[in-house]
């Protein structure tokens, strides 16, 4: 469907050259120069000793670790944050203001802060680590508590995209969709489901990818153990400590690399649900 | 014209907002390292006013604390520091090596090593010392948990694995195998790797970990401030002399014109009221008089030379702490 756009190449709408060179000045400023100095400043390492950077034993289960604790703490934030998106949209409740306010906590939170709150929370003598104790449990200092700190900064993200498409869902076609014969089953994987997924993609992404980024919670309840719980953002501080900017560079672009490609998958995936949806309905 | 004419207004403001950074001569940027807040806070109080004394003229001291290589990484990227004040020379050295704002041989400009005041590396144990830590020997016992930050990433915990690696060499009589052995024993009971000191010191207040290797300053004033109920302080056989370094830099204070300021404010770190500052907050004086005045604050320990018993930071850096040196190994599989 946005073939014909393409095509037509003149659109109605004025403003086309101004507002499409301010985006590209604009992209070019605040994204591309930063980025584009990683990539020369990594280009100007031999080749084997990128390669080695990039493939070591450390460096790996960093990786391992980093994608799979914030994929891991993105899929709960979907889950999750489209129920705390969904019950904040569709009822009325006393404090909902609050409730609301509530979840854009973890944006304006100091990462820091996060950290030692949740480090101390979760620590084997805290308030929530105490009750897990007894069962030789650990949640601090182990990739559960990376997962839960992820988890934490990622919710708003979610919460947010998902809000507004909610509250375009019109009820009506719920209860047409019931009306017409569906079961509630059928209303929520044939009707809502197709119509949230985009969003509900976006969201993962953006939680994905701040997770992937982050640095400051996560240092204060990883335990930090190379191998273990070593995340790779650590990793690359852990090389600039060293004075190593071209390892930190090369560690850097290679996150880079494969969040972007990443992305670019789940944005692909979610354009082809988006048409999918349109073309079914 | 529309990119062009965005390019120009944003540079121009990207100017203007540099323009505003520039210091005027009436301040000074002190870059500092994390545990030295409360001590530059009052300090500064105290420099400012006997410059104003002296000289008749308003000074004002801005300071900026964290990491001790993050710091010098900032100054090197171009942070205006007047002068900086971090953990150890190698980061200072740094600063003149790879920025070349000040000559090599800075730490040979003031008496002391450029060190106005010294600390060491302690052991601070809970209430009562149920584990009975009294020396290294036990912090590689079996099911003794250590706090210590990361030497890769903090400046004090280079200090911590080298004040145990010297104390592990007169052990086995300079036998580096051994000593290999008894850092790695060591760490192998370390369950969290902070990334700086004030990190562990948090760990450590959690209630993770049975001692916590830690500056001497660090250790005074989690006893005195945080409750002398609930901590010790355990002083080792061995320990190392930890010298943070202070210096002016110089190609940053001819561009601000604040040389004799900032000259004036580092050597004031070595006058009595300043040495009488950095006893109160827990550092060793150099002054000896001043020294004796904290005698019930500093007890004598023996305390190893980086540059006799290393052969300096350089050589200490390369071997334990680059990439592949002994720290690494430790953790390799």
């Amino acid at each position: 469907m946005s073939v014909p756009f393409l095509r037509k190449r003149q659109s109605i709408i004025p403003g086309f050259g101004l507002t499409m060179g301010f985006t590209l000045a604009y992209l070019g400023l605040v994204v591309l120069i930063p980025l584009s100095t990683l990539y020369l400043k990594t280009a100007s390492m031999d080749g084997q000793a990128l390669w080695h950077t990039i493939t070591s034993q450390r460096a790996i289960a960093a990786y391992k670790l980093s994608f799979g604790a914030s994929a891991v703490a993105a899929c709960i934030n979907t889950v999750c944050g489209l129920l705390v998106a969904w019950v904040l949209v569709r009822y009325y409740f006393p404090g909902k203001a609050l409730v609301d306010a509530l979840v854009d906590l973890p944006f304006a939170l100091p990462t820091a802060v996060a950290g030692i709150s949740l480090t101390s929370i979760y620590s084997a003598q805290g308030w929530v680590g105490r009750l897990f104790a007894p069962f030789d449990m650990k949640i601090a200092y182990t990739r559960v508590g990376i997962t839960i700190a992820l988890t934490f900064i990622g919710l708003p993200f979610v919460v947010r995209t998902l809000q507004p498409v909610l509250r375009d869902l019109d009820p009506e076609v719920e209860e047409a969709a019931s009306s017409l014969g569906a079961t509630r089953w059928q209303t929520f994987v044939r009707v809502l489901v197709p119509t949230v997924l985009p969003a509900t993609l976006t969201g993962f992404a953006l939680a994905f990818a701040r997770a992937l980024g982050e640095y400051g919670s996560v240092v204060f309840i990883a335990g930090n153990m190379p191998l273990r719980t070593e995340i790779a953002p650590l990793l690359i501080m852990t090389r600039l400590e060293e004075y190593d900017y071209k390892g930190a560079t090369a560690l850097a672009v290679f996150m880079l690399s494969v969040s972007f490609l990443l992305l670019f998958g789940i944005n692909m995936l979610q354009r082809w649900s988006r048409r999918h949806q349109e073309v079914g309905g | 014209m529309s990119r062009v004419g965005v390019c120009v207004w944003t540079l121009a403001l990207v100017g203007l907002l540099s323009g505003v950074a520039i210091a005027d001569s009436s301040e000074i940027l002190n870059v500092s390292y994390d545990p030295t807040r409360e001590l530059y806070q009052e300090f500064n109080t105290a420099f400012t006013e006997h410059w104003k004394a002296t000289t008749g003229k308003d000074i004002t001291v801005r300071q900026s604390h964290g990491g001790a290589g993050k710091q010098a990484r900032a100054v090197i990227d171009g942070l205006e520091a007047d002068v900086v004040t971090l953990a150890l020379a190698y980061d200072i050295d740094a600063i003149s090596e790879r920025a070349g704002l000040m000559p090599a041989d800075w730490q040979g400009r003031l008496p002391n090593n450029s060190c106005p005041y010294t600390s060491t590396i302690v052991f601070l144990v809970r209430k009562g010392n149920p584990k009975g830590i009294r020396d290294w020997d036990d912090l590689v016992k079996p099911g003794v948990a250590v706090i210590t930050p990361n030497p890769k990433t903090s400046g004090g915990a280079r200090w911590n694995f080298l004040a145990a690696w010297g104390y592990a060499l007169r052990k086995w009589n300079n036998d580096e195998a051994k000593a290999s052995e008894f850092v790695a024993q060591l760490f192998k009971n370390v369950p969290v790797l902070d990334t700086g000191a004030r990190g562990s010191t948090n760990t450590f207040l959690q209630g993770i970990g049975d001692v916590f290797i830690s500056w001497e300053n660090e250790a005074l004033l989690a006893v005195n401030k945080l409750g002398k109920s609930e901590y010790e302080i355990v002083i080792p056989s061995i320990s190392i002399l930890a010298e943070p370094p202070v210096t002016v830099i110089d190609k940053n204070v001819d561009r601000h014109g604040t040389r004799e300021v900032a000259q004036a404010y580092i050597e004031y770190l070595y006058s009595e009221e300043g040495q009488r500052i950095c006893g109160k907050y827990y550092y060793r004086p150099s002054n000896p008089e001043v020294t004796k005045e904290f005698t019930n604050q500093f007890p004598p320990v023996e305390m190893l030379k980086i540059d006799e018993s290393f052969g300096g930071w350089h050589a200490a850096q390369e071997r334990h702490f680059a990439d592949g040196g002994t720290f690494d190994k430790i953790y390799q599989p």
